[in-house]
Formats: structure tokens, sequence, C-alpha cells
């Protein structure tokens, strides 16, 4: 059925445990290799964790399902080595049309700022983002992927948790310190833990359909509600790779999601929209209805939730995946710091506080976007389409036409693991910020500003060089940067960006957030800001 | 500002009349799908988020 997708399996090994019937206790095990298992155990490996990924399953996603990366997500990539090639492979894209009937009614430009590293957004269909990460991950020698490994019971103690796995050979238990359940929206690990996981459900039906064809349609994201060629609902058209197109009709509750599937229901939907003549053929067909909704807390006992498993939202805004994945970034070097003893335990439940909070941000994005997209009653149709209908004419409606709101991170505003501001600065790198790239110059060779503060604890002085090369609280030393020493800031986009007058300073924390920034380097300060951070 | 609630509408009744007057020839849809046009035209006028608060609830919205 893949005409553009040759599926690997991944073979099943018995593990040497398994094996001998001898429990090895593992400092951290990650159940599910989806994108966000993935993302953990790259992160977490090139922390220098030894890391155990299951997966009941032997290949990667079928069919391209989270197809939407972002900026913020890409990044991470970047600093876990392989978003070149995602790049690459994926398609860029920047403006969205949105379409009432057969009318283009609004249309967008994401406009992506100047100077960043990472475009604003690409398309990439998932396997391809799970290959890269698996093969990045192998490289790895503290990384051991078991496929075909199922959790059946977990059991929990004080400083670790048993697994009961089952595989080919039977059942056998492995220990450890930490487990990450990445297993997906229905998260066994979430019911074996007894979590809540509510929120609001959606009575409403959508049929994605992946097409490849050699279309003469722009790289864009085409929006249609009420197309004459589909009626009453919504439709998407959107561009991946080797000339996969992703279709998402909008169906309704009323339909019948096994009759739906079937090819000879779908072809003519997708020959209504693409009009007649149009060659294509269909890749791969899929039914969902969604939910938003979220677990009640990121952490119980030893199991830390991530991704789909602790929120799940609309599909409109690529929140999915992309959320997810700095679910990772935040969680990744707080339990490096944890296991090596160099920060208390408090510092992972910093996760939940600020993962939860970047949830509950996500989810109302998505909640919204829905609302508009699949209105509820009769009358909050009407007012969807009066807002349509008016955005045609007048500007002021075109901001209230929502047909997704596209991910963006979250600041953590209001993160313990802030220092506040002593002193005014303007623009957007306040604490609980994601750090804003910018170009660079290293050695006289162009680069990019997150490159320079990597996966540390980092402080970049603007101006003087301070007495020191790093502040350091306990285990924890801050490496110091120096602007115009260590790398130029070429284009003057890093001082504008970060209001950075001479003397500045700025505290990074090993997810590239800012954690605090004064005007002028005090290393008791400094040390003040890390304790906070690292939650001691 | 506050939302004004005191009468504001110079000649009430020629306002009144050209408001019913707008929708005469409309079908209850039609009239239903112009109301909400009105409103988010209204409401864009007034933009501030306090007074459109205001107004929803004297309105007789359930405000959360």
């Amino acid at each position: 059925m893949f005409a553009t997708y040759q599926y690997k399996r991944f073979p099943y090994v018995l593990s040497p445990e398994q094996a001998s019937g001898r429990i090895v206790r593992h400092p951290v095990v990650i159940v599910g290799a989806g994108p966000i298992g993935l993302t953990a155990a790259l992160d977490l490996g090139r922390r220098g964790i030894s890391v155990v990924v299951l997966d009941d399953n032997d290949t990667v996603s079928i069919g391209s399902r989270a197809v939407c990366y972002a900026k913020r997500p890409l990044e991470i990539f970047d600093r876990l080595g392989c978003a070149d090639k995602l790049v690459a492979k994926g398609v860029s894209w920047n403006v969205g049309k949105v379409f009432f009937g057969d009318e283009l009614r609004y249309s967008f430009d994401l406009l992506p700022e100047d100077g960043h590293k990472m475009p604003a957004m690409i398309n990439l269909q998932q396997y391809y983002l799970e290959e890269d990460l698996i093969a990045a991950a192998a490289k790895l020698p503290n990384v051991e992927f078991r496929w075909k490994h199922k959790v059946v019971a977990l059991r929990q103690a004080e400083d670790h948790a048993t697994l009961h796995v089952e595989t080919p050979d039977g059942v056998f238990a492995m220990e450890a310190h930490w487990i990450l359940a990445c297993d997906g929206a229905n998260s066994a690990l979430r019911d074996m833990v007894g979590a809540q996981f509510t929120g609001q459900f959606f009575q409403d039906r959508f049929l994605i359909a992946d097409v490849v064809m050699k279309a003469d349609f722009p790289t864009e994201r085409w929006f249609w509600f009420d197309p004459p060629f589909h009626r009453r609902q919504s439709a998407l058209l959107h561009k991946q790779a080797d000339d996969v197109w992703r279709i998402d009709f909008q169906l309704g509750w009323d339909a019948d999601p096994v009759e739906e599937k079937k090819p000879e229901k779908v072809i003519p939907r997708v020959r209504a929209m693409l009009g007649e003549g149009v060659e294509f053929e269909l890749e791969w067909a899929s039914i969902y209805q969604f939910a938003c909704r979220r677990i009640d807390k990121f952490r119980y006992g030893r199991v830390l939730f991530a991704g789909d498993s602790a929120h799940q939202v609309s599909p409109f805004g690529a929140r999915g995946a992309n959320t997810g994945v700095q679910d990772i970034d935040n969680l990744g070097w707080k339990l490096k710091l944890v296991l090596d003893g160099a920060a208390p335990l408090a510092l992972i439940d910093s996760y939940d506080e600020e993962r939860a909070y970047a949830a509950d941000d996500n989810l109302r994005h998505s909640t919204r976007s829905t609302d508009f997209i699949s209105p509820k009653s009769e009358t909050s149709r009407r007012y969807r389409d009066a807002v349509l209908e008016l955005a045609g004419e007048h500007a002021f409606a075109r901001p209230l036409v929502n047909s997704g709101r596209l991910s963006t991170p979250t600041p953590y505003v209001a993160s313990s693991l802030n220092t506040p501001d002593e002193t005014p600065f303007v623009g957007k790198m306040a604490p609980g910020a994601n750090a804003a790239d910018a170009p660079t110059l290293v050695g006289g060779k162009p680069g990019w500003f997150l490159e320079q503060i990597g996966d540390g604890f980092t402080l970049v002085v603007f101006g003087a060089p301070p007495p020191v090369e790093a502040v350091a609280f306990g285990a924890i030393a801050a490496r110091v940067r120096v602007v115009g020493r260590d790398f130029e800031d070429s284009k003057g986009l890093l001082r504008e960006r970060y209001d950075a007058r001479e003397g500045a300073v700025y505290l990074f924390r090993p997810d590239q957030y800012v954690a605090a920034r004064w005007r002028a380097f005090d290393a008791e300060k400094i040390q003040r800001a890390i304790a906070r951070a690292l939650a001691a | 500002m506050p939302l004004n609630l005191q009468p504001n509408i110079p000649d009430p009744d020629g306002f009144y009349q050209e408001l019913i007057d707008s929708q005469r020839d409309m079908s209850a849809e039609q009239a239903e799908m112009m109301n909400c046009k009105l409103v988010l035209v209204l409401a864009n006028h007034i933009g501030d988020r306090e007074v459109l608060r205001a107004a929803l609830k004297a309105a007789g919205g359930k405000m959360g």
C-alpha cells in the first residue's frame, strides 16, 4: 500500500536479564518508542544516562500521523544533533489559506523572523522522524532498544519501580529508578498508576488520507470551511515529503469509522476535492476522533508521564508531538541532575509544575480551535460562519478566524525555578522564556546563538569579561560565554532580542530557558539563581 | 469607560424602526445570521474587553 516508504522491522532480541532470570535495576526505562520516547532516549543518552527503551511493536509509526514540526522542537532536535536531516527532508512552509465555500476568505503568513537557524514549521511524516531518532540513539552505547516488549504490570517502591514485561519468550521483571511513560494517549501505565485523565471529548470524527500526487498546488496550508466538495464540514490539504499530501476531512459524529476508512469511500472524497484529471494514489487512511484532556499529575512515584500519555489535544495547531518533545526538553536535564545527586527530588516536581502549565496553555488553544472548527450548536456555527463571511471584506474579522493556532512554546512565567528581574528589561526574554536564537560568528565562521549555550547551565555576558570562567553551586558549574570574546553578535540581533546593554548577564538552564538576568555580573546572585533553578 | 446602560441613542424610535426595517424582508435564518454579524461588528468597535464582558453579562449571558 505504501508507494513511498518501506517499513523497517527491528529485530526482537531475548535480553540477557530475561534469559538469566536475574533482575536488573536500570537508571531509566522508557516505555514507548514514538517521537517522545525516542527524543527522551536521545536526550538522556547524550546526557550519559543508561536507558532501556521498551516498545510493544517492532517498527516506526504506521502512516504519517504527526506531520508538522515547529521551530522550538526543531531547535531541540538540533541540540540533539539531528535537525539538519529533518529540515532537509521536510517541507518548509509559511503561508496558510482559509476558504469558506469556494472563496478565499483569509490568508496568513507565519512570517518567520529573520536570524533563526530553524524554520517556523516543517511538514514531515512521523515515520521519517522516528527513523532518524532511532538511528541517532542507536549510535549511543548507553541506549538499548528492546522491541516486542510490552509492559503488563507495575509495582512501585520508595526509590524504584518494578515492571513486568511480556515478550515472545514470556514475562519477566525489570526494575528502574525512573520510568518514563511515553506510551501514548491510551497509556497502559497511566491506568496502572490509577491516574485521572480528564477533559473534554468532542463528538466529531475526522478522516486523514495520505495521497501521493505530482500536483501544482503551492506548498501552503489550505483549510476549507464548508467547501463545495464536502458540504457542511471542513477539509485540510498539506504537503509532506516525497510528494505525499495529507488531506483531512471532517466527517461528523454519525460517520461510520469502519466504512469511511475503506478506499472505495475515501477515493471519491479525494477526487471531489482535487478535481477530475488529477492523478493520485491513496497511500494510507485513518479515522480519528479526539479529546482535549490531561493527566492530573505528571509524576506518580517513580513514573513520569510525557507526551500524549500526559496530555491529549486536538490536531488543530500541531500541538501534540510538538508539546511532547518539549516535555522531554524540560525533563531530561532534571532527571540527569537528580540521578547524579546534584539536585534534590524537588527538581523533578518542577517538571510537573512547568509542563502541566504548558499543557493547560496548549489545551486552551486547542479547545478554542476545536470550538471554531467543529461548533457544538447551531448558534455557535452561525457565529463561526458570520466571522468567515465578514473576514473576506473586513480586516477586523480575520484575527477571529481560527483554523488552528500553530504551536509555539509556552513561557514558564510563574515557575518557581525563575529568579525574578531586579531591574527592568524590554522584550520577550524574561525568566521562564525559551532562548531566542540569533546569528553569531565563531572564529570568523557563521554560527548560531543556541549552539553557543548548548545543553548545560550557561552564563552569557555582554561586555567586559568577568574575572571567572564559571560560577559553581554545589556540583553544578555554569560556564561563562562572553559576547565579543567567545563569539560575535554578527548582526546585532542578539543584543536587540535580549535588551542587552553593556554588562548584561543571562543565566540559561540546560534546556535553553532563561533562569535569571541582571544588568551586571555578581557571582553571589548568580549562585543563588542556580540554586533556585535546581530547586535547591 | 464602563459599559453605558443609560439612554445613549438619539431618536430612539427612529433607530428601532431602522433596526426592524433592516431585517424586514429576511427569513428568520437570514436575520439570525445578520444578528451574529451585527454583534461581531459592534463588539469590534467597542474593543474594550471589560466593557464587552459587562455587555455579555447585561444581556443575560452566563459568565465563567
